[in-house]
């Protein structure tokens, strides 16, 4: 059938708006993000108005020598620790609830809630557990398991702010992640887990020859999902701790943030630089997740 | 192999006894995780209720465990002193025209870009929805940079509209509606334009009636999203302190010098009401949503 010229003008007159916006707030700020990344743009050369001008790989080389950014793309790939912790969590817990049982849609429900917490509510709250006074320490103190020392603010120490803002990423997102879980596992045939049941399986070599083969696909957009969320955590760093103390938690995304708008010497071309090093990463460590998971299910992926 | 080792399991299952000691005891144990995963998700919920709920005159810190959790006196005191000290009303407006335009600007952005491209066959149509799943795995690190330079171009930085405009069509919102056009069956529309109907009455009369629930979907993820939204409208309206919203005026809150966490508490369920009571409302299209956005 051939497209009618009214159907493809309608088509365009309906789809103008979405592209119209697209195209200037995603795709142009793409490119032209990219390009900023070999220019010197910002400060002094952007007040007086002047056009960003070309210095190929300087950026980089400025970047490769700022301890700042090395301590912040390590504390990045170190921020990757919560992605299998968050994965099995997440599979845990929607198993936990994927039985029909009396409560259990209030607990989905609950679990759910934090999903739909802001950053920032969640940072007011999760400061009152990490105080030094807080739950936290109180919870320990009553298991008689405080740290040499006693109590003290998880948030303002160098060696546990890190862990602190992890586990409210961990909090804020293992819900969403059960979510897809559960999606994944109602969709596995009940003739599945029968015919193991008549095999004599039990409940976990059921789960590891039925399920989590029948699973892979969720489990790797799950990963992958969180592989690049934790790769680009921004917000929880910026209202816990804005990347201290002593730049424990300053991460590559905060990097670029700050660079670009914090001080007086914002630097857009040096922003963009390090915005392009992270985006690499993210792009390597997709593949990275497509070619393990690939591999790894060679063998039993195929049911 | 496990069959002939062990046939237990399949007489059990079989034969179905009255709740053996060993199954009661499992259900006891995953009940016990699921309330121990479920203090964890809430535990900060229920502190700040109880924090916000303290009548501060009556003494006692926030920190006084367990007591704190336990607040002898209760009052609503709080919620009245912050929402007159810190002038509350200006920045839940804020929060509810930032989230209003959004919301319809999405929806009405979404549905006009999914009916050709469920409905139409022309020239580029492959190619624009190739780009536009592209946006749901490009990395973005620098889109941000260059959009508030935009904006500041347009005139449009420190505006509620800077904040709306970037954020409004997305390939989340285009894919749910497409699928939802998608399943409409082709004979309704074609009765529909035997009848005289234009495309635009055709999407309107009858895509879109039918089409509620993803709407719906849509709206209220779109809605949760945009009111709980940190960074970008800190980052347009960072010159503009009296367009903030409340998910960006409440941390202001916190940095004021005479911190009050009772206070704070208060503000802070200013906050979280709203969204906690449409999710509760709508959890099964919220979920569904995160589904569909997923397939």
């Amino acid at each position: 059938m051939r497209a009618s010229w009214r159907d493809t003008l309608l088509s365009y007159a309906f789809l103008a708006p979405a592209l119209v916006l697209l195209t200037l707030f995603t795709f142009y700020p793409l490119a032209y993000g990219s390009y900023l990344g070999f220019t010197e743009y910002g400060g002094a050369r952007f007040a007086q108005g002047l056009a960003p001008r070309w210095v190929g790989l300087d950026n980089f080389r400025t970047l490769l020598a700022d301890p700042l950014f090395l301590t912040s793309l390590g504390n990045s790939l170190k921020y990757l620790l919560v992605v299998p912790a968050l994965q099995l969590a997440s599979l845990a817990v929607a198993v936990l609830v994927s039985r029909e049982l009396p409560g259990m849609a209030f607990f989905r429900a609950a679990y759910y809630v934090p999903v739909v917490t802001s950053v920032s509510l969640a940072a007011v709250m999760w400061e009152w557990v990490f105080n030094r006074e807080g739950t936290l320490n109180w919870v320990l103190g009553a298991l008689h398991l405080l740290p040499a020392g006693g109590a003290f603010g998880w948030l303002n120490n160098e060696h546990t702010a890190f862990w602190a803002v992890m586990l409210v990423t961990f909090w804020r997102g293992f819900g969403y992640y059960m979510v897809l879980y559960l999606a994944g596992l109602q969709s596995i045939p009940a003739e599945l887990e029968e015919a193991a049941v008549l095999d004599g399986a039990s409940a976990w070599q059921r789960f590891w020859r039925v399920t989590v083969p029948m699973m892979k696909p969720t489990i790797l957009l799950c990963s992958l999902l969180s592989t690049i969320a934790a790769l680009r955590v921004l917000e929880e760093v910026l209202v816990l701790t804005n990347g201290g103390p002593l730049n424990s938690t300053y991460t590559a995304l905060m990097y670029v943030y700050s660079k670009a708008f914090q001080g007086f010497n914002f630097d857009y071309g040096l922003a963009s630089a390090a915005g392009l090093v992270v985006a690499a990463v993210a792009l390597l460590l997709s593949l990275a997740n497509f070619r393990l998971f690939r591999e790894s299910g060679g063998d039993e992926g195929r049911a | 192999m496990s069959a002939v080792t062990r046939p237990a399991p399949r007489t059990r299952t079989r034969t179905r006894p009255a709740v053996s000691p060993r199954r009661a005891g499992r259900l006891a144990l995953r009940y016990a995780l699921l309330v121990g995963v479920l203090l964890f998700a809430v535990f900060p919920f229920l502190w700040t209720l109880a924090i916000a709920l303290t009548d501060k005159t009556a003494g006692g810190s926030i920190y006084a465990f367990p007591a704190s959790l336990f607040p002898r006196a209760v009052t609503l005191n709080n919620f009245a002193e912050v929402y007159r000290t810190f002038g509350l009303g200006k920045y839940i407006w804020n929060s509810v025209s930032i989230t209003a335009l959004t919301v319809v600007g999405t929806l009405v952005v979404s549905a006009l870009a999914a009916y050709p491209l469920a409905r139409f066959r022309f020239p580029g149509r492959g190619l624009i929805f190739g780009v536009i799943v592209a946006t749901l795995v490009l990395p973005g690190e620098t889109t941000f940079i260059v959009n508030t330079l935009t904006l500041k171009k347009m005139g449009l930085l420190g505006t509620h509209l800077g904040v709306v405009l970037p954020t409004v069509a997305g390939a989340f919102g285009i894919f749910l509606m497409r699928q939802a056009f998608l399943a409409v069956p082709q004979a309704l529309l074609e009765a529909a334009r035997l009848d005289g109907a234009g495309e635009f009455t055709v999407l309107t009369r009858i895509m879109l009636p039918l089409t509620r629930p993803s709407q719906a979907a849509l709206g209220i993820f779109t809605l949760v999203t945009t009111w709980n939204a940190y960074f970008w409208p800190m980052l347009v309206l960072s010159a503009a302190p009296d367009k903030l919203p409340l998910s960006v005026a409440v941390l202001k809150l916190k940095g004021q010098f005479n911190y009050d966490p009772f206070n704070i508490a208060a503000g802070a369920l200013f906050m979280m009401v709203p969204v906690l009571l449409v999710f509760l409302a709508a959890q099964k299209l919220f979920m569904r949503g995160l589904e569909g956005a997923v397939k």
